[in-house]
Order: C-alpha cells, then sequence, then structure tokens
C-alpha cells in the first residue's frame, strides 16, 4: 500500500462508508470527480444530487434537506463554497442546520491551476459563523475518519480537503481522531509546531531535522480549527518556550490566528506563523508554492530557531 | 386540508369568509408596523390574500404539532413581509395575538424578519432575499425521498427574483422534476428603492419562467375567485414545479400605502395608523 495519499480521497472513501445511513445524501455542483464524491454517486446515484454549476443552490438545497432529517454532505473545491458564503451563513449556520460542507482543492498547495483556485481565507471565514466546525486533516485517512464522526454531528461544519497527494500521517481507524482534539504526534519541549493540513508532514520534517540540532521540538496536528483544543494549546504553552503554527492559508484568521487569539487573552506566549502573509499565489508545482509564498519545511525550521534562540 | 372549518362551503361563502380573515389579518399588519414603528407594511398588504387562502385551503399543517414531519411546508422567502405570516399564523392558531406584540421586541416570537429558531410554523429563516426557493428544493427533494405526499410551497417576491440564484433554483427544480415545489410570486412591482421597472427591469415573467419548464399560471392576486381557482391548480399539477404569478398591489387596503415604494419599509405615523384601521373597517 502506497505511503502517500490525497486527503481528498478520504472524503470519497468516508461517504460510501457511510452509506447505510439511509438519511445521508450526497450534493455536488459539478465538481464530484474531482472532490471525490464521484464515488458515492456510482454507487448511489439516487442519493446523489446533482446541482450543475450553481453552489449557492446546492448550499440551500442542502439546508431544505437537513431541516427535514436528511443529513446532506455537500462538495465542491473549497474557493466555490466560498461564493456561496452568504448562504452557508444565513440559510445554515443561522438556523444552525446540520449541513456538512467539504471544500476541496484548498490552499496553494493545489497548484498549477494558479491563484484564482487557491483559497486562501475558507478557514478563516468559516471561522467566523456561530455554530460551524471547522476542519482541515492532513491525510486520506484522518479525513475519512474524522468525516464519519460528522454523521452523528449535530451541527454544521466545513473541511476542507487537499488536491495532491501528502504522506500518510495515520492509520485507518485511529482511535487519537476527535472532532475538537488536537493529535500530539511527537512530544518536545523546547518549542511546539501546531499544523494542519498538508503542512503536518512538513512539520514532522522539521522537527525531525531540528531534532539533528540538538532541538526538541513537539509536533501536533490541530485538524480542527473551530473549536480550537485550547487546553493543548495551554499544555504546550505551558512546556514549551514557544509556539510555531503552520499552514497553506493566510496568517489572517486561520491556525495562526486561533492561536494567537487563545494564546493572547488567556496564556501570552512567543509566537511566529507560518502561512501566507497576505498576498495571492500563482501558477506552479506544490513544492514551488510553499517555496515561492515560505511556508516550506525551511520556514518552519527558521520559525522554530527564532524562537529557541530568543534570549 | 387548510381551515376545516371552511370545509363544505359554496365558493361564493368561501370567498366571503376568507376576504374577512384577509381583513383582520390586514388590521394585525398595521398594528404590528404601527407598534415596533418599523417593518414592511407594503409586501405584507400585497401578499395576504394570497397566505390567507394558501393557509385555508392548501396547507396541510397542525398547529397543535408544529414539528409533525409530513405536514406541508411554507417558506416565505420575501422574508422581511412577516407581519403578513404572523398574522396568518395567529389566524391558524400556531402563535397568539398576543405573540403579535413582540414584533421586533427583544426576545419576541416575532423576530424581524421569519426565524425558523423563533416563531412555530415558520420553517425557514428568511430576510435575505434568493434563499427560499432553494430551501424550498431541499425541502421537496426530502418529501421526495421520505415518499411523503407533502408539498413544499414557496413565496417570492417580484423584486427578489432579481437575485441571480433563484434561477439556478428554477433551472435545478425542473431539471430535478419535483412537482411538489409549488411557487407563489407576489409581482407587487415594488421594491426598496423603487418601482421594480425603474430598478431593473423584469420584462415578461411568466415566459421566463416558461422557458425554464415550469407550470406556469397568472391570476389576480386579489380577486379572492382567481386566488381560490390557484390554489387549487396547484393541486392539479404534480408532474413538474408549479409557479403561480399574481399581480398584486403592494400596500392594498391602505389607500395612502397603494403602489407607494415609501411604504415598502416604513410605519405609519398616529394619524396614518388611524386612517389605516378605518379604511380597513375597524372600529377604534
Amino acid at each position: 500500500m502506497s505511503n502517500s495519499a490525497a486527503s481528498r480521497d478520504g472524503y470519497g472513501h468516508a461517504l460510501i462508508s457511510m452509506s447505510e445511513d439511509p438519511k445521508l445524501v450526497v450534493l455536488e455542483a459539478d465538481l464530484g470527480k474531482s472532490t471525490k464524491s464521484c464515488w458515492f454517486r456510482e454507487k448511489f446515484p439516487e442519493r446523489t444530487i446533482s446541482c450543475g454549476i450553481g453552489e449557492q443552490n446546492m448550499m440551500l438545497v442542502a439546508a431544505g434537506l437537513a431541516s427535514s432529517g436528511y443529513k446532506p454532505f455537500a462538495s465542491t473545491f473549497a474557493i466555490f463554497t466560498e461564493r456561496a458564503f452568504e448562504q452557508v451563513r444565513n440559510g445554515i449556520a443561522r438556523p444552525n442546520l446540520p449541513v456538512h460542507i467539504c471544500g476541496s482543492h484548498g490552499g496553494t498547495h493545489t497548484g498549477t491551476d494558479g491563484s484564482s483556485a487557491q483559497s486562501i481565507e475558507d478557514l478563516a471565514i468559516y471561522r467566523t459563523l456561530p455554530n460551524m466546525t471547522v476542519m482541515h486533516p492532513c491525510d486520506d485517512y484522518s479525513t475519512q475518519q474524522l468525516t464519519m464522526k460528522l454523521l452523528s454531528h449535530d451541527s454544521p461544519s466545513y473541511t476542507r480537503t487537499a488536491r495532491n497527494k501528502t504522506p500518510r500521517i495515520y492509520e485507518l481507524n485511529d482511535s487519537r481522531l476527535e472532532i475538537g482534539k488536537g493529535v500530539l504526534l511527537k512530544s518536545g519541549s523546547d518549542v511546539a509546531i501546531i499544523a494542519c493540513g498538508v503542512m503536518v508532514s512538513k512539520s514532522i520534517e522539521a522537527a525531525e531535522k531540528l531534532s539533528e540540532m540538538g532541538i526538541d521540538a513537539a509536533v501536533v496536528d490541530m485538524h480542527t480549527l473551530k473549536p480550537l483544543d485550547e487546553s493543548l494549546v495551554y499544555e504546550l504553552a505551558s512546556k514549551c518556550k514557544g509556539i510555531v503554527t503552520v499552514e497553506d492559508h493566510s496568517v489572517i484568521g486561520g491556525l495562526g490566528g486561533a492561536v494567537a487569539e487563545y494564546l493572547s487573552e488567556s496564556k501570552p506566549t512567543i509566537l511566529r506563523r507560518v502561512g501566507v502573509r497576505d498576498r495571492f499565489g500563482e501558477s506552479g508545482q506544490a513544492e514551488e508554492m510553499l517555496q515561492l509564498l515560505n511556508i516550506s519545511t525551511k520556514d518552519i525550521i527558521k520559525s522554530a530557531l527564532d524562537i529557541v534562540k530568543m534570549e | 386540508m387548510g381551515l376545516s372549518r371552511l370545509n363544505g362551503l359554496s365558493d361564493d361563502e368561501l370567498v366571503e369568509e376568507l376576504k374577512e380573515i384577509s381583513r383582520k389579518c390586514r388590521v394585525e399588519i398595521i398594528k404590528m408596523v404601527y407598534r415596533a414603528q418599523a417593518g414592511h407594511p407594503g409586501g405584507s398588504l400585497s401578499e395576504i390574500d394570497l397566505l390567507t387562502a394558501l393557509y385555508a385551503i392548501n396547507m396541510n399543517v397542525n398547529p397543535n404539532d408544529t414539528k409533525w414531519e409530513d405536514r406541508d411546508r411554507f417558506v416565505l422567502s420575501k422574508g422581511h413581509a412577516s407581519p403578513g405570516m404572523y398574522s396568518i399564523l395567529a389566524e391558524m392558531g400556531f402563535i397568539t395575538h398576543e405573540d403579535l406584540e413582540s414584533y421586533r421586541v427583544l426576545g419576541g416570537v416575532c423576530q424581524g424578519h421569519v426565524d425558523m429558531k423563533h416563531t412555530p410554523g415558520v420553517d425557514f429563516s428568511a430576510g435575505s432575499l434568493g434563499m427560499g426557493l432553494s430551501f424550498g428544493l431541499g425541502c421537496s427533494f426530502a418529501a421526495k425521498f421520505d415518499g411523503s405526499p407533502r408539498n413544499c410551497y414557496v413565496m417570492l417576491g417580484d423584486g427578489e427574483i432579481q437575485e441571480g440564484a433563484v434561477w439556478e433554483a428554477m433551472m435545478a427544480a425542473r431539471h430535478h422534476e419535483l412537482g411538489n415545489l409549488k411557487v407563489i410570486l407576489d409581482c407587487n412591482r415594488i421594491q426598496n428603492d423603487d418601482f421594480v421597472e425603474s430598478q431593473m427591469r423584469l420584462f415578461n415573467i411568466p415566459e421566463k419562467w416558461s422557458s425554464f419548464g415550469w407550470n406556469v399560471k397568472e391570476i389576480d392576486g386579489h380577486d379572492m375567485y382567481q386566488i381560490i381557482e390557484g390554489m387549487r391548480w396547484f393541486d392539479e399539477n404534480n408532474d413538474l414545479p408549479s409557479v403561480l404569478i399574481a399581480n398584486t398591489v403592494k400596500g392594498k387596503g391602505v389607500s395612502y400605502m397603494e403602489n407607494n415604494p415609501k411604504f415598502h419599509g416604513a410605519a405609519p405615523n398616529e394619524e396614518q395608523y388611524s386612517k389605516a384601521l378605518l379604511e380597513l373597517g375597524e372600529v377604534i
């Protein structure tokens, strides 16, 4: 079995795994082949609703289904969920209807399509909505498992998945995975790296290199940005000299924003945010994008060293 | 279905009963907006004859079991015209007439715009235009999946269909052949700023809607005989989604509000209030 996969595949597998629930309904907006809801459509066409290229309609059709006791899972590219932001805000989050939205191809890691497709703000905008749970898992297995947990999650959610393959971090059915609970992948006492999505594997890589330099870095997969696992952040901030957040997303309002908001009010701690610095991406391979935007492994190491070397 | 006390009446008797219910609702609309000194009387007065007939004739609902799974759904997509909906919900027994006094009041049952979290009998939290038809589609899908005969009724305003997402929903409803989706378009020809004609012309609405493949019928939205016919037409057409295009008068029933864009979203003053009640046959 390959040791790398795309997290979007986990979403596709999860839908099929949940098919025994007769209330599950899957909605697509012409991107099922990309988000991987197509696998469900092949097996259960009668429970898959095509909305054409119409995301605004899709979100509210899902809301209507949820209001009638169904469990709708709606997907499109992360960027196109944003077109329907107000529908999500007013029609889903406000009445607290359990609609589960999956935005695939999130982040600059999505690559050569260029900046129009590279959502770098999705996590931030959905975090601002009351009632919303916001997740960005790091591999296919954790995406599959966390998506399956949404079946019994009684409020709306947004989950970002990625287009490209990244190293597998988890085994299938890892008991550590719970919505709202970060996973300590590596313990460490000098500095803590808190990452999400495609940047988790980069953070592990960075921690390994830091270890060679004699620096003991903890690594956390913070797959749920909202609700944030505050007690874990507190614990890390108590134990380590500082914290580095890492995300393929704007440093404004995403994981870095969430951690900064919490720490500044509850446990002031030295913090470095590795993320996109208020700019758009461009066409390029995934790895090239991370280099261009200063969110690569070396940038994580540099931020960790900054903290460790501080007087 | 509808109000059981109206069963077995002749059409003439039914029309008289519905007119009286509408009149009482109009009085409540004026009182709500006057008390709150805010709200949307114009669109409430234009829609109320239609809402009265819809609830009295078609809607299969139970005020004592507001979450009954197989109830018909009603989505007031033009959610700002909430006084109209609250007045008919009170008439049907979903809420009390005392609840109407909580319109726009903190903690009130009757929120500014219709809200499913606050008001029994409200199936969708509207207020942002262009959303109700898509939500109704979801309700219609659910009924279809459940194998239930329930219908989903949606009321839209004519200004509202300037929102592009409404047309996404029109396309989708026809594509999926949701014959249990029934729309009433309240064509009162006025939107917030001015006449629809001056803001964004809609041209031939029946023709446009027909071209999307729906069943279409046009009526006078204040002629109770035509309205009753339209409601029965809904029952007879279940193959495809249907739209009843109702030509109405904004502010209908209160002379100085009729066809007056100013009363889209404004409350009457004391003098205007007395005049309105007098015109509506209410003894103060």
